[in-house]
């Protein structure tokens, strides 16, 4: 028992040093001790990130320290995830999103950082890249069940389809069921109020934010 | 009747921001980015042109790879002067690395409404507006489209915001704002319109173009393709940087430096192999990222450095540089904006950066304020005032006068000063006054800068382009609308 909280200890230390490496070394130790990996994930992992999460609220942990936590949660939860399902599991799942870059726009980094706090957080992400068109992206979202959508631009030129998507998705019944986010640097909140979208964030930590809140997950 | 423009030359300041050696690492470090890790060029023309100049060329991933001798010969090919011609040939604006030119800064989304005083989404008029302001100044030497016009259709967008500019003043006209090929063809178009003709616009460029790449280490294809065709028809074009500390570029300022530098020379490099000789130039706003939010805002003390580094590097490949100034992520023109304008635009000028973007932003160039341009203007001014430093001579040693004058006396009513009072520095928007005028007005630099843009408006008529070359440029545009 000892061993065991030591080793969860070690998990959430692994996150908070964001040394994927190390997570995924002690995901497959848990494994081999036959910990019900639900267990590993909230007892161990989990704490981590929290905790992380925490130290970045107050001012004393920084971007990349958030984000290379959630890359090793990520591979912490890649490598428990057969063992979940060979257990007929399943984690606990916030709710499931689709991001992407809109067609004819190839800037990602913000998205991609979204996805990963998102991720981090207890969503589980469809990340599409960048260019994706309308049907593909609402496409993935029929597919997947998704709860949410979220899309990004960096020109104005590209952020009118946002508003195509929205619009698509609008004829097609898919809201409110589908709730959809907009990001990237030019969109302002006018902007999303004028297209209908549900929300929009500035940067990636209010935009786990506004996720939470959208789906009643706060 | 041209109006004169301001800019820096002969400068009498340095600053040695990296040495000679330095300078010599980053670029090696450079070429071996591009030789090992390779950038992204995704255009069919732009991989074509690589592979034909002996680059390995990953089809799928679209990267290129390419030995430094390949991109140190097509570098020796760039022109290192050429003039950026304005409608009124008296405003041209030699590039020829002894001139520092102040722009406005670009592309926002919205504007501080010079009426209400409240922020709203930009729009042509806008764009018709600030180039009207910034015809009147002396300080703006050329133009960015200021902010997107955001009630024109986009796939024609950036055709309708170079002809409100040309439509409202005759300096020159640099845009960041075309990235497609149809764009970039009838953007040339309507500017040998005001040439006279394709021939006379290669002799007279009154439009360059800005192309930005996508950090880190790629392009965006339709950018490549309007770049080929602008440098094809001798309109200078740049690749701009913006590669960031710890988001698009390394946390440490070397490796972002050499990030950039590899998407930029790589890109110069490949509008050298299509079209040797083509007058391109260098660009960059390179800073830090937010530690918290990630977010590139510009200014802060890397965005100085990074202001005074990248012209050394410009300097070192004897191209023209345009350099990310004024940047300021200040919501209002305040403390914050005045610092992170003044300390930017003065390490970009010591070094003489050619161009310098721009005044007239917050927010991190996403809101548009008339009395933030204007009071960065003054910044301009300012520190083209240091630039001049402090002559040594006979006449200014004023040695005559000092004994005119004598212990105790005074220096105002000497026939010396009448002569050289007004080398000194006049500010517009400094308050200098006694404090109880203030504490009866409490007005500052804002409202007067506010008043000035209001005052210009209303008042300032540039020499209106020919009615039917404005006819012809609406043709064009419309023939690229859907």
């Amino acid at each position: 028992m000892a061993e065991t909280e030591e080793l969860y200890k070690q998990m959430a230390q692994s996150i908070i040093d964001g040394e994927a490496e190390q997570a995924v070394a002690l995901a497959q130790k848990s494994i081999e001790l036959q910990i019900n990996p639900l267990d590993t994930i909230t007892k161990g992992f989990v704490t981590g990130v929290s905790y992380i999460g925490e130290q970045f609220g107050k001012g004393e942990a920084f971007l990349p320290e958030l984000v290379m936590a959630g890359e090793a949660m990520k591979a912490a939860i890649a490598t428990l995830e057969p063992e979940l399902i060979k257990l007929g599991q399943a984690r606990e799942v916030l709710g499931r999103v689709v991001l992407a870059t809109v067609e004819g726009d190839i800037h990602e980094i913000g998205k991609t950082l979204v996805g990963t706090m998102l991720s981090a957080s207890g969503f589980e992400v469809y990340d599409l890249g960048v260019d994706a068109s309308a049907e593909k992206i609402i496409g993935k979202a029929i597919e997947v069940n998704a709860d949410l959508i979220g899309m990004s631009a960096l020109l104005t030129t590209t952020m009118v389809r946002q508003r195509e998507v929205i619009e698509e998705l609008d004829k097609e019944g898919l809201r409110p069921r589908i709730k959809v986010i907009v990001g990237g640097a030019p969109i302002t909140k006018d902007w999303a109020e004028k297209i209908k979208a549900d929300g929009t964030s500035e940067d990636a930590v209010g935009a786990v934010k506004l996720a939470k809140q959208l789906l009643g997950k706060e | 009747m041209s109006k004169n423009i301001k800019s820096i030359s002969n400068p009498k300041l340095k600053l040695e921001v990296l040495t000679a050696e330095e300078v010599k690492k980053i670029h090696e470090a450079t070429l071996w980015i591009i030789e090992h890790v390779g950038v992204r060029f995704p255009s069919q023309r732009a991989l074509e042109i690589w592979e034909a100049n002996g680059a390995t060329v990953d089809h799928e991933k679209k990267i290129v790879r390419v030995k430094g001798d390949v991109i140190e010969e097509a570098l020796q090919k760039c022109p290192p002067a050429y003039p950026l011609a304005a409608r009124d040939p008296g405003q041209d604006l030699p590039l020829d690395g002894n001139h520092v030119y102040l722009g406005t800064d670009g592309c926002g989304v919205e504007v501080i409404d010079l009426q209400t005083g409240q922020k709203r989404t930009s729009c042509l008029r806008d764009v018709q507006e600030i180039a009207r302001v910034a015809d009147a100044t002396e300080e703006v030497a050329f133009h960015w489209v200021a902010v997107s016009a955001q009630d024109t259709p986009p796939e024609s967008r950036g055709l309708h915001e170079i002809k409100a500019i040309w439509e409202s003043s005759t300096k020159h006209l640099q845009t960041e704002s075309i990235y497609t090929v149809h764009e970039a063809s009838a953007a040339l178009e309507m500017a040998a319109l005001i040439a006279g003709g394709k021939d006379k616009l290669r002799q007279r460029p009154v439009l360059s173009l800005m192309e930005c790449s996508a950090p880190p280490l790629g392009h965006d294809g339709g950018s490549l393709d309007a770049a080929l065709i602008a440098a094809e028809h001798g309109i200078p074009t740049g690749f701009m940087t913006m590669a960031a500390c710890l988001t698009t570029g390394p946390a440490t300022m070397a490796g972002n430096l050499a990030v950039g530098n590899a998407e930029v020379i790589a890109a110069t490099a490949l509008l050298q192999l299509a079209y040797p000789g083509a007058p391109v130039f260098y660009a960059a706003a390179q800073a830090a990222s937010d530690l918290r939010t990630g977010a590139y805002t510009g200014g802060g003390p890397e965005d100085f450095l990074f202001g005074a580094a990248t012209n050394v590097l410009a300097d070192f490949y004897n191209i023209p540089l345009s350099m990310g100034a004024f940047a300021t992520g200040a919501k209002e023109p305040n403390w914050q904006a005045g610092l992170e304008g003044s300390l930017s635009t003065f390490m970009a000028s010591i070094v003489m950066s050619d161009m310098l973007l721009g005044c007239g932003f917050l927010h991190g160039s996403r809101i548009w304020s008339y009395a933030e341009m204007l009071m960065d203007c003054e910044i301009f001014s300012i520190i083209h005032k240091m630039m001049q430093g402090i002559v040594v001579d006979e006449e200014t040693l004023a040695l005559e006068t000092i004994a005119n004058v004598g212990p105790g006396g005074h220096f105002l009513a000497q026939k010396h000063t009448r002569r050289h009072m007004r080398d000194l520095f006049i500010p517009q928007f400094m308050d200098r006054r006694p404090y109880g005028e203030w504490e009866t007005k409490k007005d500052d630099a804002r409202d007067w800068a506010t008043a000035k843009a209001r005052k210009t408006l209303a008042e300032h008529c540039p020499e209106p382009l020919d009615p039917k070359i404005s006819a012809e440029m609406g043709k064009i545009i419309k023939s690229v609308e859907k």
